[in-house]
């Protein structure tokens, strides 16, 4: 009575999930941070040769250590936020946009060329930050519009196009440099240091404030935008499956260059903050990466702005932190970067488990009997 | 005296353009899988401080070094560090499904965070200071052959480079019949254009995309090598690679996916790197715009390739996406 199996049966046999529960979802994502975590100790430790505790307090002394740190700290998930949320309406519609960088610079770049060429002028200032901060938006939309309009004409490749756009970006920001800069010298400076024309007004006394207030309601307002409005149920509607789209009577060219003018828009504002609220000067890497963190930023919290909070508070802190204990060891301060790079790849890795099931030979066969 | 100037132009363009061939045909091969790896920039700087750390420990165990080992650590540790860094990208992205864009830029923040700790901090963690300068390695490197070197001009053309700028050139040239004249370069074909059609047809589409980004990482981490070791003659300075890597990925648009023409592509955007030096440009300004005509080539070839809609200069229909077999 020998009835061999003919077919071979994989040791591991994948399959999709329906449905996770939330506190299981919740766990897997805790227990691959926890890895992480350990894994950049280790190597920290290993490329330091201090003890795990001295690191960590390390870190908490760059990111709390004063009253200056912890406001930096703040400013810096400001703008990382304020990126991610500009990113965020083009990925839920699976629009794969990686040109944030490119539209933040472009948006910089109009600011500064407004307190370049209106500083001087008697313009009051109010009227100078309104007319920056129009110009900033409509450059940032601009540069994210180009490549829909060839998406929604042609089907371009998206990504290809805005990484390119990028280094557009970046050139076009050194032409304007090196014609603004005095003496030919290639650097800037603050723009107008003297008359303070086109800076954004300290609150309760202290710098960078203005931006945190700034990115705190537009992160609410996006939640609604996406969560409860029209547009956000379009968005989605696109991004989970064009043709349902088209079925039931969207026109999903027109969402395409609308969502992705939005991204623009919120990607120009956030170089507005940058040139106006933090650093008063434009260069070409006034964003420097963030356009690219932000795209991770924003896909680990799954489109969540809630959750995009944590996500880019984490980030900075780590790179503040490692920072400090770059700084305090002496070595290269490309700490944060190893660090964070493991704990995306954690993080990435571990979507998969919450994803799909892995059913074991072994445990089929005691479910057969 | 132009005449000469021309050749010595053409050869300074192909000695930029070697480290964008090598990634640019690693990348042509991961792509043809539907693996779009934008972690390649990544890669090519731990492709560099591989090699830097193998050469240095080497020299450091030998104090009369062999030439033969000179280039073979550098170069095995070199091919190392960048297939682990494209199994890293191939396990999340092939076995684990994971987004290709969110691992290729999370593999190139990790990759460029490592090659500039280990450049800026390598000798300081063995107690020693100063910057990283491996003479004997790079000297061993840059080895010209012999004789046809000296042939006046025509050797500056076309003798005049290390050994690995020839390599770039062989395997692009290699990569391109693999790719259309053999059944392996069909099936990597199929797998690209089709994962599910290719799955059918009995092709094994885990392995194939395995073996193409694990073989197209290392072959753009050989970029990286020829960086540190050939141009720079064994330094390392920190973001010296600076945006190279993309470029490369540009120059895969550019040469619309076939690593034949990728050859000419990159010795042109190599040129285009270094036109701005040799022409001596009055303005600084002039001098950024053609540093901004790779880029914008690129994006009108891009969007001429897709508004022509010719089926074989076409991104690989799968780029981007993660195959999985019971998916509908």
């Amino acid at each position: 009575m020998k009835k061999e199996r003919k077919t071979r049966e994989p040791l591991v046999h994948i399959t999709k999930r329906a449905t996770i529960p939330l506190w299981k979802a919740i766990l897997v994502r805790v227990v691959a941070i926890l890895i992480a975590l350990v894994i950049s100790a280790v190597v920290v430790v290993v490329f330091t040769h201090k003890n795990p505790v001295e690191v960590l307090r390390a870190m908490f002394n760059g990111n709390f250590g004063s009253a200056r740190k912890v406001l930096f700290l703040l400013q810096r998930t400001a703008m990382l936020l304020c990126i991610s949320l500009a990113v965020t309406p083009a990925f839920r519609m699976k629009f794969w946009n990686i040109g944030a960088e490119g539209q933040v610079l472009m948006g910089a770049l109009a600011a500064a060329a407004c307190m370049f060429y209106f500083g001087k002028t008697k313009m009051p200032n109010w009227l100078l930050l309104i007319l920056m901060f129009a110009a900033s938006l409509i450059f940032g939309m601009l540069w994210a519009i180009i490549p829909a309009i060839f998406k929604a004409a042609w089907n371009t490749n998206e990504t290809l196009f805005t990484l390119m756009m990028n280094y557009v970006a970046m050139q076009i920001i050194q032409i304007c440099v090196s014609i603004w800069a005095p003496n030919g010298s290639g650097v800037m400076g603050h723009i107008n240091p003297t008359t303070y024309k086109g800076w954004l007004p300290d609150v309760f006394g202290q710098k960078y404030l203005i931006n945190i207030i700034f990115v705190t309601i537009l992160t609410g307002i996006l939640f609604v935008y996406l969560t409860f409005s029209k547009h956000g149920y379009e968005i989605s509607v696109v991004g989970e499956s064009e043709n349902t789209a088209r079925y039931i009577g969207i026109n999903v060219k027109k969402v395409i260059l609308r969502t992705m003018a939005v991204s623009g828009l919120i990607c120009g504002f956030a170089g507005f903050l940058l040139v106006a609220g933090e650093n008063h000067t434009i260069t070409k890497d006034l964003a420097g990466g963030m356009g690219f963190t932000a795209i991770m930023v924003s896909w680990l919290a799954k489109f969540n702005p809630l959750i995009m909070m944590g996500v880019s508070f984490l980030l900075s802190f780590l790179h503040l932190g490692g920072v400090q204990v770059a700084q305090d060891c002496r070595l290269n301060e490309s700490i944060p970067e190893i660090i964070t790079g493991i704990i995306l790849f954690f993080i990435i890795g571990c979507e998969f488990f919450t994803r799909y099931k892995l059913n074991f030979r072994s445990a089929g066969k005691e479910e057969a009997k | 005296m132009i005449f000469l100037k021309i050749i010595h132009f053409i050869s300074a363009a192909i000695v930029q353009g070697i480290p964008l061939l090598f990634g640019a045909t690693g990348e042509i091969l991961t792509e043809k899988s539907g693996n779009l790896n934008l972690g390649i920039p990544g890669i090519m700087y731990v492709g560099g401080i591989s090699g830097i750390i193998g050469g240095y420990l080497y020299e450091k165990a030998a104090p009369t070094p062999n030439g033969f080992l000179l280039i073979l650590i550098p170069l095995l540790a070199s091919m190392l560090g960048s297939l682990l860094m494209a199994l890293i990208y191939s396990v999340l992205t092939i076995t684990l499904r994971a987004n290709q864009n969110v691992t290729g830029l999370a593999l190139t923040t990790f990759g460029v965070g490592l090659g500039n700790f280990f450049g800026g901090s390598l000798l300081a963690m063995f107690g020693e200071s100063g910057s990283i300068a491996l003479k004997a390695t790079g000297a061993a490197y840059r080895t010209k052959i012999p004789f046809l070197s000296t042939l006046g001009w025509f050797g500056d053309l076309f003798f005049s480079y290390g050994f690995l700028a020839y390599t770039a050139v062989i395997i692009a040239i290699v990569a391109g019949i693999i790719l259309n004249k053999t059944r392996v370069g069909l099936n990597l074909k199929a797998v690209g254009e089709s994962p599910a059609t290719a799955d059918a047809a009995g092709i094994n589409v885990v392995k194939y995309k395995y073996l193409a980004t694990c073989i197209g990482g290392v072959i753009a981490g050989l970029g990286g090598l020829y960086w540190v070791m050939d141009y720079t003659d064994g330094a390392w300075t920190n973001n010296g690679f600076g945006d190279r890597g993309w470029l490369a990925i540009a120059i895969v648009i550019f040469a619309i996916w076939k690593p034949k023409l990728a050859i000419p592509s990159s010795f042109l955007f190599g040129g285009l790197y270094i036109l701005s030096v040799f022409i001596q440009v009055p303005t600084s300004w002039a001098r950024e715009i053609i540093n901004m005509l790779p880029y914008l080539v690129t994006i009108v070839v891009l969007c001429a390739v897709s508004a022509r809609k010719k089926r074989e200069n076409l991104p690989p229909a799968s780029l981007g996406l993660s195959y999985f077999r019971e998916e509908r």
